[in-house]
């Protein structure tokens, strides 16, 4: 596990972040409404349904319904956040993402609760590392994984602005607060949260932290690592992969996710196309994870400030090489 | 000629409604009958009404039926079966504003069984939502008119149908939000009986029985067959209403070809307080031409030339 920062930071469950602003958005606006799978505890809307009972449908443990049903409130008029765990929302209810979402652009926030390998000792059923790579795919669904509270809050309200389904990806693993106050989600453009020319990492999510750990430890060795948040994985911004392409000869993607088809695979396609430098991806590696807690997982995967360290450290080894 | 009034026991005489009906309506509605008062009266209004809706849907099959011989791929049968349902419904119980499809107290139709696109298509046109002639494009290279409906592209249609399962979930959402923006527009849905094996619609069922959506009434186009062959051969669907009695829907049956009851029941729809309304139509695939009845040949064939020119000529030469 990384220590300097998780050890000396204060953390955050975002599902907190997520429940108050929701809340909040929903006392504003009334077209705001909920919809959840019989999660009302894992999505933390207890206080949502408390508030506003009649804005609130437990559809019970049926996804396919819990999708389709939120098409049809968007195309009524109300803007639903369909809530439910990422793994159950996505896989089980893909062809009404595809169709009633994507397709007919109805105006629904998908948000998937617990993704990635949150919910790690519960086993491969439970871990949503493929969603990522099934969302990309569809058309006019945007894709966003925040990294830190502020990003969370802003995202949300991104997405209540925003006419056109989109997916949220929250995780329920405590992470630091990385942005200050005024930081926007902005679709489609990927901060810069360190500069560096002699890689990039490209992370989302809980890992944006650890991302930043690894460059803080890397500069000590002196490679000096971009780090750069790809909260936005629809659209993405393909001018910060070109530019990392361009500048820094090498790229390395962290996700918790599968390497295939995410965010490692949406930079590998933008680079080999347009401008081919080494990438390497990490993440989980086309396997289905053994039992373990989150963050023996993260481990088990090299998905700490020390592995990120390393990898970044070979790649940038592998690129002077002649 | 008569008219036959449905009244819930405990309503007012303010929220009478009326609604046309075949004078030879003599069949009981299998809602319960403790519930309902059922008076008649004559009238010559509803004459013309009905010859009105039964000239649109001869129509309708027509055109669905040269619509499937252009393209070269359809499903007919399906057509053929909704099409008296889909008629009844634009031309006699919805109430739209074709020239302003997405006025917002508008009553929601949703084609769950979105392979019978071109019988939908075909009825809006004849609702006036556009012209005639844009039939003529169906399934052409760019056409508006996809193989399944797509609300992007084609004036008056909801949802974009295709995959089996999608429209009650999605008309159960139509329903709540309607319920909770508190309008009165009430929120229709056609499925095929084979269709109700995907379990997205159980799931639906289930949801919409548990919020009470009394703004939501499910048609299921009985006709018993599917793709492969008759539906009780593949998967058993049998039997239908009281399937979803057990699920607390009020449910209703009706001849899906009799203008007259469709009128009656769908006009009187959602039937009571408190619940979602099911209202199981009976009908033939391929109605209306000898040849096509019955037959599960016609899920998806397209008609020859020959074929084509038999069958409008039966249906041009039908009395009813």
């Amino acid at each position: 596990m990384s220590e300097s920062m998780s050890s000396a930071t204060e953390t955050f469950d975002c599902r907190d972040i997520f429940a108050a602003t929701l809340e909040e958005m929903a006392a504003e606006d009334q077209r705001i409404c909920a919809v959840v799978n019989d999660s009302v505890g894992s999505t933390k809307l207890g206080g949502f349904r408390r508030r506003f009972p009649e804005r609130f449908v437990n559809v019970g443990i049926a996804e396919q319904n819990m999708v389709g049903a939120s098409a049809g409130l968007a195309s009524g008029g109300m803007i639903p956040f369909c809530c439910g765990a990422s793994c159950f929302l996505t896989a089980r209810a893909m062809e009404q993402v595809k169709v009633d979402l994507g397709y007919a652009q109805n105006n629904v926030k998908l948000c998937g609760m617990s993704s990635g390998l949150a919910y790690g000792e519960l086993g491969p059923t439970h871990h949503s590392i493929e969603d990522l790579a099934w969302t990309r795919v569809i058309p006019n669904l945007s894709v966003v994984v925040p990294a830190d509270p502020v990003e969370t809050r802003s995202a949300l309200q991104w997405a209540r602005d925003n006419d056109g389904p989109v997916f949220l990806r929250l995780s329920r693993m405590p992470v630091p607060r990385l942005f200050p106050d005024d930081h926007r989600f902005i679709p489609g453009q990927a901060p810069v949260l360190r500069d560096g020319g002699d890689l990039t990492i490209f992370a989302n999510g809980v890992l944006v932290f650890r991302a930043l750990e690894a460059a803080v430890r890397l500069g000590r060795r002196g490679i000096l690592a971009r780090v750069i948040n790809m909260s936005s994985i629809t659209p993405l911004d393909r001018e910060a992969v070109l530019r990392a392409a361009r500048e820094t000869g090498a790229i390395l993607t962290v996700e918790e996710a599968s390497i295939y088809g995410g965010l490692g695979g949406a930079v590998c396609e933008i680079v080999a196309e347009e401008h081919p430098v080494r990438v390497r991806r990490m993440g989980v590696p086309g396997v289905f994870a053994p039992t373990g807690s989150e963050a023996f997982l993260l481990e088990h995967f090299g998905l700490t400030a020390e592995g990120i360290e390393s990898a970044a450290a070979d790649l940038v080894r592998q690129r002077r090489a002649p | 000629m008569l008219i036959c009034i449905f009244m819930q026991k405990q309503f007012v005489e303010s929220d009478l409604r009326w609604f046309p009906c075949k004078n030879n309506f003599h069949r009981p509605l299998a809602v319960q009958s403790r519930n309902w008062v059922v008076t008649m009266r004559e009238t010559t209004a509803t004459e013309d009404l009905l010859r009105r809706l039964t000239l649109a849907a001869r129509r309708v099959r027509m055109r669905a039926l040269q619509m499937v011989h252009h393209a070269r791929i359809g499903h007919p049968g399906g057509d053929f079966s909704a099409a008296d349902i889909l008629v009844a419904l634009y031309l006699g119980v919805l109430r739209l504003r074709p020239s302003d499809p997405s006025w917002p107290d508008r009553d929601r139709f949703v084609l769950s069984k979105g392979h019978c696109s071109a019988a939908l298509y075909a009825t809006l046109a004849e609702a006036g939502f556009f012209e005639e002639k844009v039939l003529g494009t169906f399934m052409d290279p760019l056409s508006i008119l996809n193989g399944h409906p797509d609300r992007k592209k084609v004036p008056g249609v909801e949802a974009n149908t295709g995959p089996l399962g999608h429209g009650l979930p999605l008309a159960t959402g139509m329903a709540l939000a309607a319920r909770m923006k508190k309008a009165a527009w009430r929120t229709f849905v056609l499925t095929g009986d084979g269709e109700l094996q995907e379990g997205s619609n159980w799931e639906a069922g289930l949801c919409a029985a548990q919020y009470g959506l009394d703004n939501l009434v499910l048609i299921v186009d009985r006709n018993g067959i599917q793709q492969g062959d008759f539906v009780e051969k593949i998967i058993r669907m049998d039997p239908m209403a009281d399937k979803w009695r057990s699920f607390g829907w009020q449910v209703a049956e009706v001849n899906g070809h009799d203008f007259g009851e469709l009128l009656c029941v769908l006009g009187s729809s959602p039937l009571l307080p408190g619940k979602p309304t099911c209202i199981v139509a009976n009908t033939v695939k391929g109605r209306g031409v000898s040849f096509m009845e019955n037959n599960p040949k016609w899920h998806h064939h397209v008609p020859t030339d020959k074929e084509l020119a038999l069958a409008l000529a039966e249906l041009e030469g039908a009395e009813r």
